[in-house]
């Protein structure tokens, strides 16, 4: 296994659920390495396996059996406590759901990873939630609850709290599935911008436009991995923003 | 990890969640305040036997007329006419276990002083009268043996009854009062005793020698009772059996023969009347312990239905980088604080209600300690658990099962 210059290296990862006497197979022997800096989509039919996937590299979840090193560490060797070390410096998620904390102000859920992270005082936390809110453009919204932002804004909150503890990676279960385009495309040039500072990318979508954005495509099918190719044609999300068509209201209203 | 952000992060769940932390301490503070008001009240019932049970003369015996346990019709206890002073004579002589005997006799009498008239019960006794029945007089004295020779025409009365017929704070000692027509002469004034365990009030009470009583105001050579005091309060059976005998050969009876009198004496009473208020004790302690019980079933089910989003937010929070103990040790911080406040309302209000049912309903509370730690100690073990243990299992799932709880 390659393991010096790759972030992340998958071997013979399987996944099995027990459904009663039957088995299904969620992975199927997976094998990947993933480079640091990379920017990689994740494609595939509903039920090949994905989110499994993502959340097995996430270490959110075990697989039945396989290998995995993320950053030169042995995952599946590691105790529950230095996996949440793990999830809580290496690895940034963002889910497509967004799983923020309820009745809990935008900065306070970007807050959250650096409270179990001791190493961070009470001052340069808040700098720090206030500069990465700041970086998806959510600084003047702050102080908001959940459920006073957009789905849009919730999603750049779960990505604020994703980077704000220096991950070397994030990881992103459909991010855009629940948004719009420009939202999505907003989404995707904060991506941009980070995979540009050097930042792993792992995302998982179903829309063609916006795997265009990565660097690389990955496509799934029934637990395998099926194609593994460079993006043709790289979009980038800041010019693609500029030709969005802009919604006139008076020429919908006419 | 820092305490200080285990401590924020708590404080943090706690401030998003008023309503819910509002709920699960209703059911802690219903269940401590139950607790403690209740077994306050039992308890001050049950003092407050024992201490008038105390005031009546604990060492006191009593004889009555008839007898308690006859066969067929059974009159009560005093409706039979077979003491008479030689009785009292025979136990002076003969009893080794007694300090002091006297007959009793009494009358219920209308009493009027000036334009102001009151109905009462005048007792006929010797002087030893009051010191069997502890009984102290505070103004003035009580009467003489001189008095009791020559039925002399003077009475002590009880504060109730100088109040009415003489008004508030007035001094009765030197003044005529006019029982059932006969002149008499207050001597003196008892000392307030208040309500007995009965509820009876015992200064309503005129006391006159009891010759004055006997001859003036009853035509009967018959005794209501017979009251002796015990030396000790070891001598008290004794005391009781030795009389039983002495009157038995004063009646002449044979050993077939019921008993045509009762002895009693007020320890008997006052047994009787504690193994009722331990009773009563132990139905209010079983009343609070369900009140309690309640309170922990309310606790917990507001702790386990809030489990579904609770488990969804430890999944978020492990998923960020929480550990296991980071999660639990939240909980139990969040569940410390709801049940300490709780119970500390809780005992506030408690303590609040047994003194609102002391002030209005006139009852004497008493409230231990024991209720206090008690209720506290179990409804915070309650909320501590019942906080502390879906915690735990949420926090040994996978972050994605939590995350994925239904
Ligand atoms: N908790 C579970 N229990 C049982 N089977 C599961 C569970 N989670 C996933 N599966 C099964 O594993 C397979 C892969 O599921 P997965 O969620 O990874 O698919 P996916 O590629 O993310 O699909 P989608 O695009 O719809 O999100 C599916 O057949 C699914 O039914
Ligand atoms: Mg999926």
């Amino acid at each position: 296994m390659d393991i010096d210059n790759n972030l992340i290296c998958v071997k013979d990862l399987v996944k099995t659920y027990k459904m009663g006497d039957m088995q299904v197979f969620a992975l199927r022997n997976v094998t990947l390495n993933i480079e640091k800096g990379a920017f990689v989509a994740i494609m595939g039919p509903s039920g090949s396996g994905k989110s499994t996937f993502m959340n097995v590299i996430g270490c959110l979840d075990y697989p039945t059996s396989g290998e995995y090193y993320i950053d030169n560490e042995n995952v599946f060797k590691l105790n529950k406590d230095r996996l949440a070390e793990l999830r809580n410096k290496k690895i940034g998620f963002i889910f497509q759901s967004f799983n923020i904390l309820a009745r809990t102000s935008a900065i306070e859920n970007v807050e959250l990873p650096m409270l179990y992270n001791s190493g961070i005082d009470t001052k340069e936390r808040k700098e720090r939630a206030l500069a990465a809110l700041k970086s998806v453009g959510l600084a003047e919204r702050a102080f908001h609850m959940p459920n006073q932002l957009s789905g849009g804004q919730q999603q750049r909150v779960a990505i604020a709290r994703s980077l704000v503890n220096n991950p070397l990676v994030i990881m992103a279960d459909e991010p855009t599935g629940n948004l719009d385009t420009r939202s999505s495309y907003e989404i995707m040039e904060i991506f941009q911008k980070l995979n540009d500072k050097g930042i792993t990318i792992v995302m998982v979508t179903h829309e063609m436009d916006i795997a265009q954005f990565a660097r690389t495509n990955i496509l799934f099918r029934d637990g395998k991995i099926v194609s593994n190719s460079e993006v043709i044609d790289r979009k980038i999300a800041t010019d693609e923003i500029k030709n969005l068509p802009i919604l006139d209201v008076n020429e919908v209203l006419t | 990890m820092k305490l200080i952000n285990l401590l924020k992060i708590a404080y943090r769940s706690l401030s998003k969640n008023k309503l819910r932390v509002l709920l699960t301490m209703l059911g802690i503070i219903i269940g401590v305040a139950s607790v403690i008001a209740m077994l306050a009240i039992g308890q001050g019932s049950k003092e407050n036997i024992q201490t008038s049970m105390a005031s009546l003369g604990i060492n006191s015996v009593m004889i009555y007329p008839g007898s308690t346990n006859q066969g067929g019709v059974r009159m009560g206890a005093g409706s039979y006419s077979t003491l008479t002073l030689k009785d009292v004579d025979a136990i002076n002589s003969k009893c080794d276990y007694i300090t002091d005997v006297s007959p009793v006799v009494s009358k219920s009498s209308q009493v009027i002083a000036g334009n102001q008239n009151w109905h009462t019960n005048v007792v006929g006794g010797l002087n030893q009268y009051f010191k069997i029945r502890d009984l102290t007089v505070s103004v003035g004295s009580s009467f003489s043996a001189t008095d009791e020779h020559t039925a002399a025409k003077v009475c002590v009365i009880g504060q109730t009854v100088s109040t009415n017929l003489f008004g508030e704070n007035a001094n009765p000692v030197g003044k005529f009062i006019r029982i059932n027509s006969i002149p008499f002469k207050v001597v003196g004034l008892l000392a307030v005793k208040g309500q007995n365990t009965f509820g009876q009030d015992q200064d309503d009470i005129i006391i006159a020698p009891f010759s004055t009583v006997m001859k003036r105001m009853l035509s009967t050579l018959y005794l209501n009772s017979i009251l002796a005091s015990a030396k000790s309060e070891n001598d008290i059976d004794n005391a009781k059996s030795q009389i039983s005998t002495i009157i038995r050969i004063q009646h002449k009876l044979t050993p077939a023969d019921q008993d045509d009198f009762t002895v009693r004496s007020q320890a008997d009473i006052a047994k009787t009347f504690e193994s009722i208020s331990n009773v009563m004790t132990i139905l209010l302690a079983c009343i609070a312990s369900i009140s309690l019980l309640v309170g922990g079933i309310g606790i917990m089910n507001i702790m386990l239905v809030s489990v579904t989003e609770r488990t969804r937010e430890i999944g978020i929070r492990m998923a960020v980088g929480a550990k296991s103990r980071d999660v639990l040790f939240q909980f139990i911080i969040e569940s410390i604080f709801i049940s300490v406040l709780g119970g500390l309302i809780g005992i506030v209000l408690g303590i609040l209600i047994a003194f609102l049912v002391s002030y209005f309903g006139k009852w004497p509370v008493v409230i231990t300690g024991t209720s206090i730690l008690l209720s506290f100690l179990f409804s915070s073990v309650v909320g501590i658990f019942f906080g502390w243990y879906p915690a735990k299992k949420a926090s040994n799932l996978n972050p994605i099962d939590a995350l994925r709880f239904e």
